[in-house]
């Protein structure tokens, strides 16, 4: 394998210089911890307003005009902005900024990321992003409602809401959340190849690791499709090229657009739109390993299968973005193609499935609140991915297409499944984040009513995507093929929606509850192997390791190993001999 | 889309292929010291070296992108090409030049001669700066001939990809303004060496992306 001598490494200096004034230690931070916390709390913030975006749309439709202040306009931008924000600004900046941040150089060995100044500026970035997002809101015409996907001619032809300023509001933020994005997943690649401890090999870093990673790589060249497509529209929208927009008329009236093509837009998008689920999902497949294994004292079951598989997703995820362009008069031997990659991808990932399950197999499975939510997750996964089967194959899409089936795999797959995983880390890694412990009981409940409540949403969207009911309409009216008792499963959908969006408050109630008078917690209440839960304070201080970087002695995964006395041995504790200074890991032959 | 496929299928098997032969032959699982004595840095290559390779794939992908929709625009019925102004060709001299003066004032930074590396920066950016200037020009020359960036999308796509081939420079520049004003106060040549190495194989880049891209442009 290929490493280089210790000795001509950049040698990582043990940073004496602790930022000292608040606003150097907690505003313009160059700590990577401080900065996964910011990239964190602005994330979850940006998601609580889309949460609060789609309780509008479940109003309107579960309780069709009654509700004066959604009209079709706002409606639509609801819809978009709704989707924009989880896809884009919650899950991608919390899974790579958020846990990216914070676990890459804790779970390396590293005192923080290699481009610390690059990190902190990749953080206010991406806050100028979310503020032109949020600021598109308050413009006149309001936000974009030209749905996530921005297909044009719609997205910027008169008749869509937002179409004078929203949409360009949305195209300059996604053009500024790549630039932040590409600041950030430069410096976390290079920090896992370049700074990890001694010892860490790639093959002992733990899965969250590998997700985090290999979801960089895939954020890396598949932004720029995004980017492309986004400058592209915008000279549409301002200059009057052509692009996307055909010749069409508005209004009764020619428009100067001549000729230019929408599926080229849908090409350029979805080539980015489809290696973006990965880019949420990668990192959760990891995250959720570690805690799976955590919480069952058990290594993860075929670890070198699990990285293989990440790979395998990673490189696929590139040739299967026109299976979500099977309704746009694609050649039927282009989608045969595109049908075949999508089914191929299914390997690796079932292969990951049975993994984790085979890891709880005679684990000693502790039903924390972490395991419940990682848990939750392989119900859902399984049932958003197995949906995607459906979806994946040409002549099933053709007449599922655009209906709710769709809303619910997606949903399913790559809304709740990832979300799921954020609170398992959360509840997992919150007493090494703040040094405190959450209270059990409301974990318990939090998870048992969002795990039922989105069950209780999504699965009858299925059925109503099978009866034909079209996605994304402000309103169905009367219809022969929507009998009573799918307006009133509707009603159903929207009032579990109302439930699950609630419980989210006792999740919020926990965390500041606990933060201010919360138990304080053990450095490794989990009896946690990585070396996130070894630093020598909880939570780790500014440099992480004190004057002496950790030394890697094994994998992540030594639980219950035969023959010692503790369940686990941590990662930097040598093969023989005594466990590090001033710590009892009760390490015995 | 086939040539951002071929890119960027490039791109993903030399790292997934890379990050494989890494996995190949070991049992994580078993603690050994040769494991122990690795360092963890898996590159033998400075940090900073490692930042612009990414920043490379990032821009290939880009560009590779920005060309493969050109070629799927190109074969829409409104297409009709543009004569391209003969200006663009003392242009790519220009940086043909620049790219040659920077990898000589590498050459000097390497050797450590101070003031032969302040001669080779500037050359280097004069030469750059000529080239913008003259992409400026070929600009007016189009629009003064009634070639506007709304006539066609062959026009668009021209003034489009010059536009954020130039961004790509500008940004190069910046990097050059601050090694060639540290150079010029007084500073040695081993203080600015890996930025202007860096630097060259940016530049080297750039002009391979501006030939590319003016191969396609005259061609079409």
């Amino acid at each position: 394998m290929a490493y280089v001598a210790i000795a001509d490494r950049d040698a990582q200096e043990y940073d004496h210089h602790e930022p000292d004034t608040f606003i150097t230690k907690y505003v313009w931070s160059q700590d990577h911890k401080v900065i996964a916390i910011q990239y964190g709390m602005t994330a979850i913030f940006v998601g609580v307003i889309a949460l609060m975006l789609s309780v509008m749309m479940r109003l309107q439709l579960g309780f069709p005009d009654s509700f004066s202040f959604i009209t079709p306009e706002s409606y639509y931008q609801f819809v978009t902005m709704h989707g924009m924000i989880m896809v884009i600004y919650l899950l991608t900046a919390l899974f790579l900024g958020g846990f990216g941040n914070y676990l890459i150089p804790l779970m390396c060995g590293s005192r923080d990321m290699v481009f610390p100044y690059l990190n902190m500026l990749s953080f206010w970035v991406y806050l100028l992003s979310v503020i032109i997002l949020l600021i598109s809101f308050f413009v006149p015409g309001g936000a974009t409602g030209a749905g996530w996907t921005l297909y044009p001619p719609q997205a910027i032809a008169q008749g869509t809401p937002g179409v004078d300023w929203g949409i360009l509001l949305m195209l300059l933020s996604l053009a500024v959340f790549i630039v932040a994005f590409t600041m950030g997943g430069l410096n976390y690649v290079t920090t896992v190849l370049q700074a990890r401890c001694r010892g860490m090999t790639l093959m002992r870093m733990p899965l969250s690791v590998w997700g985090i990673f290999v979801a960089t790589i895939l954020g890396l060249l598949a932004f720029p499709a995004l980017l492309v497509s986004a400058i592209m529209m915008l000279l549409d929208k301002t200059i009057q090229t052509s692009f996307f927009m055909p010749a069409m008329l508005s209004a009764g009236e020619q428009l100067s657009h001549t000729g230019g093509s929408p599926v080229l837009f849908q090409h350029l998008f979805w080539f980015f739109g489809h290696p973006e689920v990965y880019i949420v999902a990668l990192p959760a497949f990891g995250i959720v390993s570690d805690v799976l294994a955590t919480h069952a004292r058990k290594n993860i079951f075929g670890y070198r299968m699990m990285v293989w598989a990440i790979l395998a997703i990673g490189g696929l995820s590139f040739v299967v973005w026109a299976h979500h362009m099977y309704v746009s008069g694609m050649n039927p031997y282009f989608g045969f193609f595109f049908a075949t990659t999508t089914l191929i991808i299914a390997v690796p990932t079932a292969l990951k499935v049975y993994n984790w399950v085979l890891t709880l197999w005679q684990g000693n499975i502790h039903l924390r609140v972490p395991m419940l939510f990682a848990i939750g997750f392989i119900f859902t996964f399984i049932h958003g991915g197995l949906t995607g089967l459906f979806l994946g194959n040409v002549t099933i899409d053709l007449p599922l297409s655009d209906t709710y089936f769709v809303v619910a795999h997606f949903h399913m797959v790559m809304g709740v499944s990832p979300v799921l995983v954020v609170f398992a880390a959360i509840y997992h890694w919150f007493p090494k984040i703040t040094g405190k412990m959450y209270n059990e009981s409301l974990g318990r409940w939090h998870f048992w009513l969002t795990f039922f409540g989105t069950y209780a949403i999504y699965l009858p969207m299925h059925y109503l995507g099978f009866l034909g009911v079209p996605r994304r309409y402000f309103a169905m009216g009367s219809t022969d093929f929507m009998p009573q008792s799918a307006h009133d499963l509707n009603t159903a959908i929207t009032i579990s929606a109302i439930i699950v969006a609630l419980t989210q408050i006792l999740f919020f109630v926990n965390m500041i509850m606990s933060l201010r008078s919360g138990k304080k917690s053990d450095p490794n209440p989990w009896g946690a192997t990585t070396l996130e839960w070894q630093t020598p304070d909880n939570p780790p201080k500014h440099g992480n390791w004190g004057h002496d970087l950790p030394e890697c002695h094994r994998w992540a995964y030594d639980y219950s190993v035969p023959g010692y006395k503790d369940d686990f041995i941590p990662q930097n504790v040598p093969a023989s001999g005594d466990a590090p200074v001033g710590r009892d890991h009760g390490v015995h032959h | 889309m086939y040539i951002t496929l071929i890119f960027i299928a490039g791109i993903m098997v030399t790292v997934i292929g890379w990050l494989l032969r890494q996995t190949f032959n070991t049992q994580p699982w078993v603690a050994t010291a040769e494991d122990n004595a690795v360092s963890g840095a898996s590159l033998d290559a400075n940090s900073k070296t490692i930042l612009l390779a990414g920043f490379l794939a990032v821009a290939t992908s880009l560009f590779g992108l920005f060309i493969s929709a050109y070629s799927l625009r190109m074969e829409m019925p409104d297409w009709s090409p543009l004569a391209e102004p003969n200006l663009l060709w003392v242009n790519t001299a220009m940086l043909v030049l620049a790219s040659i003066a920077y990898q000589w004032a590498r050459n000097v930074a390497i050797e450590g001669r101070t003031s032969a590396v302040r001669f080779g920066l500037s050359i280097a950016g004069l030469l750059t700066v000529l080239f913008l200037v003259g992409q400026m020009l070929a600009w007016q020359r189009l629009m003064s001939e009634g070639a506007y960036i709304t006539g066609n999308p062959a026009n668009a796509f021209f003034y489009m990809l010059t536009a954020v081939h130039a961004l790509h420079l500008l940004g190069g520049l910046w990097v050059w303004a601050r090694s060639t004003i540290k150079v010029w106060s007084g500073a040695e040549a081993d203080t600015v060496r890996l930025s202007v190495e860096l630097c060259a194989v940016y530049w080297h880049y750039l002009l391979l992306v501006w030939a590319i891209l003016f191969a396609m442009l005259i061609n079409t």
